[in-house]
């Protein structure tokens, strides 16, 4: 077994490990390897072929290859050393990793700090349980896309679109001009579960259905999809009887959700979250165990590969200083999601890095509201507010920190970020 | 007389709401907009929508049987189904470069649509393991 050593071991080539590999060498590591199981660099962002990435953090509207591109460019640039069509088995807690390669066997990788990057999967049929048929014709979004966008074939010509999260709608249109008539688009819950500007720009842009609080409730076809059954829900998501209809279609597209891809973070030993799925990471996006830091998808699904970057670019960074000084900081404070807020991420922060540097918070809502206060309080006192017009739970919310240099030293469960109502509004 | 036209801004994530109001089909007011572009974009969604056209071109010789193409600028929205039309019909072949030029002075916008990414010239790895068995 071969083996090698380095200064920072990446697993996953997608935006999240390119970003951390290009920081970590900007910061100063030597040597730097980026693992990935597919053939090329970029991850899903090389099929994802339609613009909108970008304009946050680079001002600029790209499509998901040129995203990609400039990355892999930039990392090449760097030094970076990539090892394609391998696996990574397991990460040891002491910071080894266990690698089958298609071109060099099995390597033994031992990295003064690790980043986990694996990104995320779909949820598939398995996950929502329709009873029915099992026929062809049945593809998560994410396959459809590949597919379509990189294999080229079109998976059917008269599809439903169960969900309505980003990568369904996106493809909608996508099939739409590819030639394909998408029947209706069926979402479980009240609102869309994907970005406000792809419902406008995917389904109303095509005249495509969109049927909220609506499901499948059977699927029919011996061998190939030959239709599916819809049905009207309840506002908990019981399926209303005496609703039911039909809809003859060859395909079915599940657009139902994503969850962080953590086989490897559970075997190496860093705690998880049991509400992303990912995880627990600190503000410098290192996880439980001392020199294993994690970012993107892995961590929490994000809205924008834009949020994906600046977290990456972070871990990359903190991953490179933990490599060339082998210390953790510390005290840390757990972070609270108080009233309103689903989850927050990182979980939690260094007490320094509260007094001397920005710190981002990302999370998201339980629910819709308007006109709402977001606040960050310690020992219960608030530090820190701002109003938001609108917040909505399928899209994540970032608030940044500046620092407070005379923050007291604290230990403890003291942090909490919540919702709260503008002043003068309680008593509409 | 007066109307009012909903927009949901596409620019960018936040997905504005906006609302244009027009007085004998003049803007009266534009509101619901976080920023300048948000704007701009509901102007023209109301008067001449465009749209970035994203799609793919077969490729022959390549290692992936398509390459992303995109238009340089958005184009017109009614003009869309013309262009992926014109598309279709497309066979390059690779190694395509980086933001190459796929089709140049689109008579019907005046955009030229660009290659998304590298393609190196080689064989789909499907064929390439049907071949070694």
């Amino acid at each position: 077994m071969r083996k090698i050593e380095c200064d920072v071991a990446v697993v996953g080539g997608g935006p999240a490990g390119l970003a951390a590999a290009e920081r970590a060498k900007d910061a100063g590591a030597a040597r730097v390897f980026v693992i990935d199981r597919d053939r090329e660099l970029g991850g899903i962002l090389q099929q994802c072929i339609h613009n909108g990435f970008g304009l946050q953090l680079f001002k600029e509207d790209l499509t998901g290859p040129e995203y990609a591109h400039r990355f892999i460019d930039s990392a090449c640039l760097k030094g970076v050393e990539v090892l394609l069509n391998s696996m990574v088995l397991e990460v040891t807690p002491s910071r080894t990793l266990y690698v089958i390669s298609r071109d060099q066997g099995m390597l033994e990788i031992t990295a003064k700090a690790v980043v986990l990057a694996m990104g995320c999967r779909e949820r598939n049929r398995g996950a929502v349980t329709i009873p029915g048929t099992r026929p062809a014709g049945i593809f998560t979004a994410g396959t459809a896309q590949r597919f379509v966008n990189m294999e080229g074939f079109i998976p059917g010509k008269r599809i439903v679109v169960l969900g309505s999260g980003d990568v369904g709608l996106i493809m909608e249109r996508r099939l739409t001009w590819e030639g394909a008539k998408i029947e209706a688009i069926l979402e479980i819950m009240p609102y869309p579960s994907g970005l406000i500007r792809n419902v406008a720009q995917c389904a109303k842009d095509n005249g495509i259905p969109l049927y909220l609080c609506h499901t499948v409730s059977r699927i029919y076809g011996a061998k190939r999809l030959e239709g599916v059954q819809a049905v009207k829900v309840d506002e908990k998501g019981m399926r209303l009887p005496g609703t039911e209809w039909d809809i003859p279609c060859d395909t079915l597209l599940l657009s139902v959700g994503l969850i962080p891809e953590n086989e490897l973070t559970r075997v190496s030993g860093a705690k998880l979250d049991p509400v992303t799925g990912g995880p627990i990471v600190s503000d410098d996006m290192q996880t439980s165990l001392s020199g294993v830091f994690s970012c993107g998808n892995v961590v929490h699904v994000h809205d924008l590969v834009d949020n994906v970057t600046q977290e990456s670019w972070k871990a990359g960074e903190c991953a490179a200083r933990f490599a060339a000084t082998g210390q953790r900081d510390g005290p840390v404070l757990r972070i609270r999601a108080g009233d309103g807020v689903r989850y927050v991420v990182p979980q939690m922060v260094r007490a320094s890095s509260l007094r001397t540097q920005e710190t981002t918070l990302y999370f998201r809502v339980t629910d819709t509201r308007r006109d709402t206060l977001i606040e960050v309080l310690l020992d219960d006192k608030v530090i820190w507010q701002a109003k938001k017009q609108i917040v909505r739970p399928q899209e994540m919310v970032s608030l940044t920190l500046e620092p407070r240099p005379h923050l007291q030293p604290m230990t403890g469960d003291k942090v909490c970020v919540r919702l709260s109502h503008r002043k003068g509004d309680e008593d509409i | 007389m007066s109307e009012v036209l909903e927009v949901t801004c596409i620019v960018c994530p936040v997905g504005c709401p906006i609302e244009v109001e027009l007085r004998q089909g003049v803007v009266f007011d534009v509101r619901g907009h976080e920023c300048k572009r948000g704007k701009e974009y509901a102007l023209d969604e109301v008067f001449s929508p465009v749209r970035t056209l994203t799609t793919t071109v077969r490729v022959q010789g390549g290692i992936l049987p398509l390459v992303p193409v995109r238009t340089e600028r958005p184009i017109p929205k009614g003009s869309i189904h013309k262009v992926l039309e014109e598309l279709a019909k497309l066979r390059i072949d690779a190694p395509v470069e980086y933001h190459q030029v796929i089709l140049d002075n689109l008579d019907i916008c005046g955009v030229r649509v660009i290659a998304g990414r590298t393609l190196p010239a080689g064989v789909p790895p499907e064929r390439a393991r049907d071949k070694s068995v």
